[in-house]
């Protein structure tokens, strides 16, 4: 896919809390035109004074013509995700430049299992993929991880549960299993004690070295190296992982 | 995994994350794709300092200083130096060897 090199005049026509810390924003771009699952974009704000910031930001899902969707976490004292969860509003402007990436990408014709592991923010490109997944009605079976601090600090929560077709009684989960892993604090019933991601974790909930799976990991970039540590000690070839690192906040 | 980034890390949403202060080769291609019109983030480039070929992608890249400096994830050569005037990007690639740019995808 050719990769747009200018800055595209974006409205905000959308807006949806999440978590009390996040909120998704559609916009619609002219011209933009579609990316895939896994893509980002570089938003600009440029505020009267003429003072402009730019940061990246996952679509969080397929491409529906020149809307572009995405899923902002509030960094405290950050310069740009502070306004794009507390003030933006629809009617609003930003400029956008995308959708860049062509390695971090999920296209539904590639074969085999696919592992997607989460934490916190890294869920955004993982979500896209997953609707993706939906929207085309493919079969290839989807695992995700997600390690969120607390149930409420979760994204896409009922959307999953209806995704994996939760409580349909057929147990297959529609070929997409959810599992959430918690570091702080975890609603009652959960057996698995509350902590960070494990060696364990991956291998329960994903796949066997050998099932010809391939793994796509975001977040935190010290999460991502753990991660991507983790797989690789279980045996999974490091050319079978990809990794997005959305730098040290997690937001 | 080195573990001292983890453990000096102040707790965040996922119980990690505070201290590795870079991203990764994917958000550099923003800024690549201005410049050049292309994707290189699925790009190999061989590195000068320890000889090494990996993807674009995942180099280390620090994106907070003056310009943009993508680095090798194995011996933290410095492969890339990428800075923006208002008028021009500029482009030091002393630390690559080579760099092999697939013309679709
Ligand atoms: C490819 C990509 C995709 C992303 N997708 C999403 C997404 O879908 N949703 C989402 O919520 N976030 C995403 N992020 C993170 C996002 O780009 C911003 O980093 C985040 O919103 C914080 O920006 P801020 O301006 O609010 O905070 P800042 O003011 O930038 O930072 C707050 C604190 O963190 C430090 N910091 C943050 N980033 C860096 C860095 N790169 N290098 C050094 N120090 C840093 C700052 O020094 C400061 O102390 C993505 C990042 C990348 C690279
Ligand atoms: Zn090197």
């Amino acid at each position: 896919m050719a990769q747009r090199r200018r800055w595209l005049p974006a409205r905000v026509t959308d807006i949806h809390t999440e978590t009390p810390t996040t909120r998704s924003v559609v916009f619609e771009a002219p011209g933009w035109g579609g990316h895939l699952a896994g893509q980002h974009v570089d938003v600009k704000l440029i505020a009267e004074d003429g003072y402009s910031a730019e940061r990246s930001y996952s679509m969080a899902a397929p491409e529906d013509g020149d809307r572009v969707a995405l899923t902002v976490q509030r960094v405290r004292d950050g310069e740009v995700s502070p306004y794009l969860v507390d003030e933006m509003m629809p009617g609003d402007e930003v400029e956008l430049r995308g959708p860049i990436g062509g390695w971090f990408v999920w296209r539904p014709e590639e074969p085999g299992p696919v592992l997607l592991v989460a934490g916190g923010s890294g869920v955004v490109p993982l979500m896209a993929m997953v609707r993706e997944r939906a929207r085309v009605g493919s079969a290839v079976p989807f695992r995700l991880v997600y390690s969120v601090r607390s149930a409420d600090d979760a994204f896409y929560g009922e959307e999953l549960s209806r995704l994996t077709g939760e409580g349909n009684g057929d147990g297959d989960g529609n070929g997409l299993g959810v599992t959430l892993l918690y570091t702080r604090s975890a609603p009652p019933g959960t057996t698995r004690p509350v902590g960070r991601i494990t060696a364990d974790d991956l291998s329960d909930a994903g796949w066997p070295p050998d099932a010809g799976s391939r793994a796509y990991v975001c977040g935190p970039t010290a999460f991502v190296e753990a991660v991507a540590g983790l797989l690789q000690q279980l045996g999974h070839d490091p050319s079978t992982i990809r990794t997005e690192r959305f730098g040290p906040t997690g937001g | 995994m080195d573990e001292s980034v983890v453990d000096d890390a102040g707790m965040n949403e996922v119980g990690m994350g505070e201290g590795a202060r870079y991203v990764d080769g994917n958000a550099a291609a923003g800024a690549f794709a201005e410049a050049f019109g292309t994707e290189v983030s699925a790009s190999t480039l061989t590195c000068a300092g320890c000889g090494r070929a990996g993807r674009f992608a995942d180099r280390h890249v620090y994106d907070r200083g003056p310009g943009m400096v993508a680095r090798c994830p194995y011996c933290g050569e410095v492969n890339v130096h990428l800075v923006r005037t208002p008028t021009d990007v500029w482009l030091d690639l002393r630390g690559s060897s080579s760099w092999r740019i697939p013309l679709s995808g």
